[in-house]
Formats: structure tokens, sequence, C-alpha cells
């Protein structure tokens, strides 16, 4: 039996990039995510990796872009005002197609905010931050297990499909302990063959990471048009998402991350109490899983949605798209890095029942 | 005494720069009268002046310049 | 005069291998070309065509990779010197130069610059300092002279406002860990051939993991100059050099 380990999320998230064959990570010191970058530091210097605290985010996200052209699976990690200054480099990767896995520990915002947890990058993480068309996949673990886990997952998923994944999560799952099991340690010849790699053309045409177009005109169309069937495919073929206690529920909690945990302890509460109420919990933020979530808002048993956030309502849009319309979409959302209470979260909901 | 050296200039794409003109150290080069796409292009004006010795190819932006050198004859 | 056939005659300059057979985008002039060749020549002649990345700045050169056929990566601008880093820390075994001008360098990319220079990272830097921004229309650049007239600084460059041009090789000179910076210039042939020299030595020292290397030639840009590419040389000569002083700043 797999043994079990007491694991804080940030360092659960840190051996599961060491599980997922990553030996090159470049990051930046901004809390609550410096667990990353500590444990690493150690741990990639111990099996001769590269580990590299840069000048700053700008620069180790462009970093990652050369370590990712150069064909290695490659992190980088960072909080909300880090994530910020990568945006630029985040769109440059898309537009290349270069994999690699980005956390975000997010923390209160806008501006520096302070580093208590927060879910406020929703939009920046999963509408593009960045310029331009683009996407990445973005994985939200609510738990220390699925920070291994999912970052396992995007560290496959952006080797997969040439696309750059996020662990978006915050900074209560990435400073809390819990009991895991580690998945198991992929070995070099599980991880895929890259024959686009930069690295001296030596017996082949030469290659380049590129994402500028001057000519032909339609070079950056075609570009464009290859990404958006990638992201369509991957809208198609790589959702995830939780359903706890849907199948009688009149009452649905949307959540994501750390206020989903919350949500099933005020789910728990209310299913003692008679109410019937469940939570749809989507994992892949981006892609969003619109048709899984509209099937619930077409089922007459289902009264109204309460989407339950750190923010000011973000996920929040997503799920009235999904909704249409259907069932009145109902919100309850702290910022500023308060993490509501169980029993705050019931009285806010029963104000709509 | 045969021809010590020669060029050869690509003149659809010299771009008129006339550094290797102004190089020359033995006058061999000169502006066209006629225009290319670019505008006047280098031509070589005294070929028998040419000592094969690349100072015009060296400073010529646009390595259009091939430069060819007579063997060294070893007596 | 017998003519002696022309048989006998040997090519000794012709394009570089490791240099695609097409024209230039470059103005007439541009220096820019001028260095592109001579890393083409030096390639050719360490022959290190198949294990070698190019990096190309923002700029007048982001269309380098059109003109080595070597392995060659884009950068955002000012990021050349984190993207060798990543690509270096990966391939070790790899030859890795950027090129970069003097905006993506010494103002959007300063602290990528001196980073870099300041780990040590094994790989080259090539310098293009023609002391104005060329693709985006002859801006102010870090390395723009006192009272050097610009599309930015119409009334010329007012060091009492903007500040004195910046001395990167001096700068990074400062510096422990770097293991060769020189400055050089490509206004006559005998520049032109020192310049090349300095690169060749640049990549050596690369091959032989001797540290971070960096070599700044200072260039001309005749277009945003407004100078004939004849007059531009005198200029560097005349004004450039006389604050941007050729050397070798470290070496050991």
């Amino acid at each position: 039996m797999a043994k079990k380990v007491l694991m804080k999320g940030n360092e659960a998230m840190s051996e599961a990039a060491i599980i997922a064959g990553c030996r090159h990570y470049f990051g930046y010191p901004i809390t609550p995510q410096n667990e990353v970058a500590a444990y690493l530091s150690k741990r990639l210097t111990d099996l001769g990796g590269v580990f590299l605290q840069a000048e700053s985010e700008v620069s180790a996200v462009n970093m990652v872009f050369g370590a990712s052209a150069a064909g290695a699976r490659v992190m980088t990690s960072s909080s909300s005002p880090g994530m910020s200054l990568k945006q630029e480099g985040i769109s440059y990767l898309a537009a290349g197609s270069l994999p690699c896995v980005v956390a975000n520990v997010m923390r209160a915002g806008p501006g520096l905010g302070n580093i208590t947890p927060s879910q406020a990058d929703y939009f920046q993480s999963t509408k593009g931050g960045g310029h331009g068309d683009y996407h990445i996949i973005c994985l939200a673990p609510n738990s220390v297990q699925e920070m291994a886990d999912l970052t396992v997952l995007a560290f496959d998923l952006a080797d997969k499909y040439l696309i750059p994944s996020m662990i978006l999560t915050d900074g209560m799952v990435g400073q809390m302990l819990e009991e895991i099991t580690l998945p198991e340690y992929k070995t070099p010849d599980d991880l895929p063959e890259k024959d686009w790699v930069l690295g001296g053309a030596k017996g082949r045409e030469r290659n380049i990471a590129r994402t500028l177009w001057l000519y032909p005109e339609d070079a950056v169309e075609k570009n464009n048009i290859l990404l958006q069937e990638r992201y369509a495919y991957l809208q198609e073929n790589e959702i995830r998402f939780e359903e706890y206690l849907l199948d009688d529920a009149e009452y649905i909690f949307t959540a994501f991350g750390i206020s989903s945990r919350i949500c099933k302890g005020a789910i728990t509460r209310l299913r003692e109490s008679g109410i019937k109420a469940g939570l749809f919990r989507p994992i892949t933020v981006w892609p969003f899983p619109y048709k899984a979530l509209e099937k619930y808002s077409l089922n007459k048993q289902v009264k109204f949605f309460f989407d339950v956030e750190l923010n000011a309502g973000q996920m929040l849009e997503d799920v009235k798209l999904a909704v249409n319309g259907n069932k009145p979409v109902h919100f309850y959302g702290r910022f500023g890095g308060y993490v509501p209470g169980i029993g705050e979260i019931i009285d806010e909901f029963n104000k709509y029942v | 005494m045969g021809i010590k050296g020669k060029v050869e200039i690509n003149q659809q794409w010299c771009k008129g720069c006339k550094l290797c003109v102004i190089t020359c150290p033995t006058g061999v080069l000169a502006m066209s009268d006629d225009l290319n796409k670019y505008g006047n292009y280098a031509v070589v004006k005294n070929p028998e002046k040419c000592t094969g010795c690349a100072l015009c190819a060296v400073m010529c932006p646009e390595i259009v310049i091939e430069v060819y050198k007579q063997k060294k004859v070893v007596k | 005069m017998n003519n002696v056939s022309e048989k006998n005659l040997e090519k000794v300059f012709t394009r570089p291998k490791s240099m695609i057979e097409t024209e230039f985008h470059y103005c007439p002039g541009c220096s820019h070309q001028i260095v592109h060749r001579l890393i083409g020549e030096i390639i050719d002649e360490l022959g290190i065509q198949d294990n070698i990345i190019g990096i190309a700045p923002v700029g007048c050169a982001v269309l380098a990779y059109d003109y080595w056929d070597i392995d060659m990566s884009e950068a955002a601008h000012g990021r050349v010197p984190a993207v060798a880093t990543g690509l270096k820390r990966v391939k070790p075994d790899t030859l890795v130069f950027g090129y970069q001008g003097d905006g993506d360098l010494a103002a959007i990319g300063m602290a990528e610059t001196i980073h870099a220079a300041n780990r040590g990272e094994n790989f080259t830097i090539i310098f293009i300092n023609n002391a104005i921004y060329g693709m985006t229309g002859g801006q102010m650049a870090p390395t723009t002279l006192p009272g050097q007239i610009t599309s930015t600084t119409p009334y010329g460059r007012d060091v009492s406002d903007v500040g004195y041009p910046i001395k990167v090789c001096e700068l990074l000179a400062t510096l422990a860990t770097p293991a060769y910076i020189e400055r050089t210039t490509i206004t006559t042939p005998k520049n032109v051939l020192k310049t090349k020299k300095a690169i060749k030595k640049a990549f050596q020292y690369q091959i032989d993991k001797k540290g971070y290397s960096f070599i700044e030639v200072v260039s001309s840009c005749p277009t945003r100059w407004g100078l004939s590419p004849i007059d531009s040389f005198k200029w560097i000569e005349e004004n450039m050099l006389k604050f941007f002083k050729p050397g070798v700043f470290k070496d050991f």
C-alpha cells in the first residue's frame, strides 16, 4: 500500500513536479508560495536538476520559455502580484505552443493586497491575463492530495497538447497540512518524445521557437486557428469536475478550490436539517464544464444555484453562462483575505430559500 | 603579369550603400549609372586593378561580393 | 598584357555556409548585416552549426532567424538573457548566443542583462549599440548621445532631463563574475576584423566553459540618423567612439 505522508500543499505540489519528471524550476520569492522554491532548491540540487532564483517573475517566466523550447519539463510558481508580471510571458508560451507548468498560489489583491488566501485571479487565469486570444489549462485543487495529483496531470496535459498548464490554488490550500499518498514516480522513458526542441540542428531541419510571423500575411491567423482548434478539442475532451450529492439536490452550490471545502461543510449541515443541497465543483476551471453544469440547470428538481467564492464574483459569470437563465444563480463572496465560515455561508444561503 | 584578383557583385541585391567603393584601395569599384530595385548599385569599373584583397567584401553589409584571388604559384 | 587564364583563381570570400542564401531586410549600410556575416563566418570556422542556438531580440534584428541556418528562438522584448538562461541550463553543452539592440538590452532588459552577467551564465551576448531605436522609428535609446536628435528628443538629448548615455561594458565590468567583456566597432575593415576576433574569442570562451562573454559592437543606423552609410561610419568615429571607447574591459 503506497505510504501516507503529511505534507503542506505547496510542498506536495513541489514533490509532484519531481514525480512528473520536472528537473528545471525558475522562480522568485513571494508569499504565500515560498515553500515551493525552498523545497525545490534542495530537491532539484540533490537530483542534479536546475533550480534558479531569477531576478524577477518577468525573467523567471522567460527562462521557462527557453527551458521549454529546449524540451525540458519546466515549472515556475508565484502568487497574484507575481502572476501579473508573468502574463506577457504566458501569452508568449501559449502562442509558441510551449508546454510548462505555472502555479499561482493566490493571495488577496488587487495591488499588494495582503498575503491571505484569495480566488480573485480566476479571470486572469481562465480568460487569458496576457494579450491576444489564448487560453491555458487551469486546474484548481481543493486539497493537498489534489495539489499533488493535479500537478502531475498538469505536466502530462501540457506536453500532450503543447500548452502551458496552471495550478490555480490559493494561500490556504498551499499552506495547509494534510495526509496524502504521493503519486507514482515517472521514469525518463515515461516522458514524451519531443522532436520540435531547440538544441543544435544535428542531422535535422533547424527548429525555431517563435510567436512572430511578419509574412506570409496569414501566418499569424493560421497560428491563432491552430490554437483555437486546440482549445476546442480540450473543451470537448479534458474537462474535469466533482459532483457531490447532486442526484437528489434541490439546491446546488458551485465553488472551486478552498471555498468548495467549506461549502461541503455547509451542505452536510443543511442536509442534517432536511435541505437537499449538493455541490458542483469544477476541477478544470479552464476548460470550464459548461455542458455538465447546464444539464443540472435543466433538472426540474433544482431550485437555484448558489456560487461561493473568495472574490467579488468571477466563476459566477461562467456559472451563469452554463445555467443560461434556466434557474436563478445567487452568489456569496468574501475578499480581502477573509474566508467565510460554514455558519456564515448557511445564513446567506437561507436568505434565498 | 596576369590578373591578381577578381570580384563578382550580385547586382540585384546590392542596396547601393557605397561602402565597398570607398573601401577599395585601388579604385576598382564604382556606382552604376542604371538602377536596380533599390537604386544605383556597385559595379566593377577597373577590373585590372583588383588584387583580390577582399576589403570590399569585408565591408559589404549585403554579402553580395564574391572575391577570387590568384593562387600563389610556388616557383 | 598577356591575360593569364582565370582558372587558377581561387575563391577567397563568399557567403558563409551557415548563412541562408537570402536578401537582408535591413536598410542599406546597416551594421547588423556585417555582424550577422561575422557570426556566420565564425560558426563555419568553429564548425558549430549543428550545436548552437541563437536568440533574436525585439527590434530590427527580430528577423535574425531568417539569416542563420541554425536553431533559433525569439524572446520577448528585453528578455533574451532570460530565454538564453533557460536554454543553456537545459542544454549546457549546446552553444547559445543572444543578439540584442540597445533598447532591448539596456532599457527594458537591463535587469536581465545585469543578472545573467552576474550569474556568469555560460553564453555570449552580442550587443549592437547604434544609439537609437531603429525598428520603431528612431526614438531615443539608453545609449543616445548627449544632444543627439531622435524622434523623441527633437531638441537633442537633454542630459539634465534624461541623463547621460549608459556605458554597458563599463557597467558590466564592475561585476566580478563575467569572463570576457569587449567593445569594438565596424567602421573600417580593420575594425570589422577586430569585431570578428572578439566574437570568435567569446564563442571560444563559451566552448571552454569559461562563463559569460559580452561583445558590444558600436554600430550605425543610417536611416534613423539621417546620414549616408559612409557618413554614419564617420559619425561613429567622430562622436560615438569618444563616448563608447573600444577596448577590453574584462578578460580572465
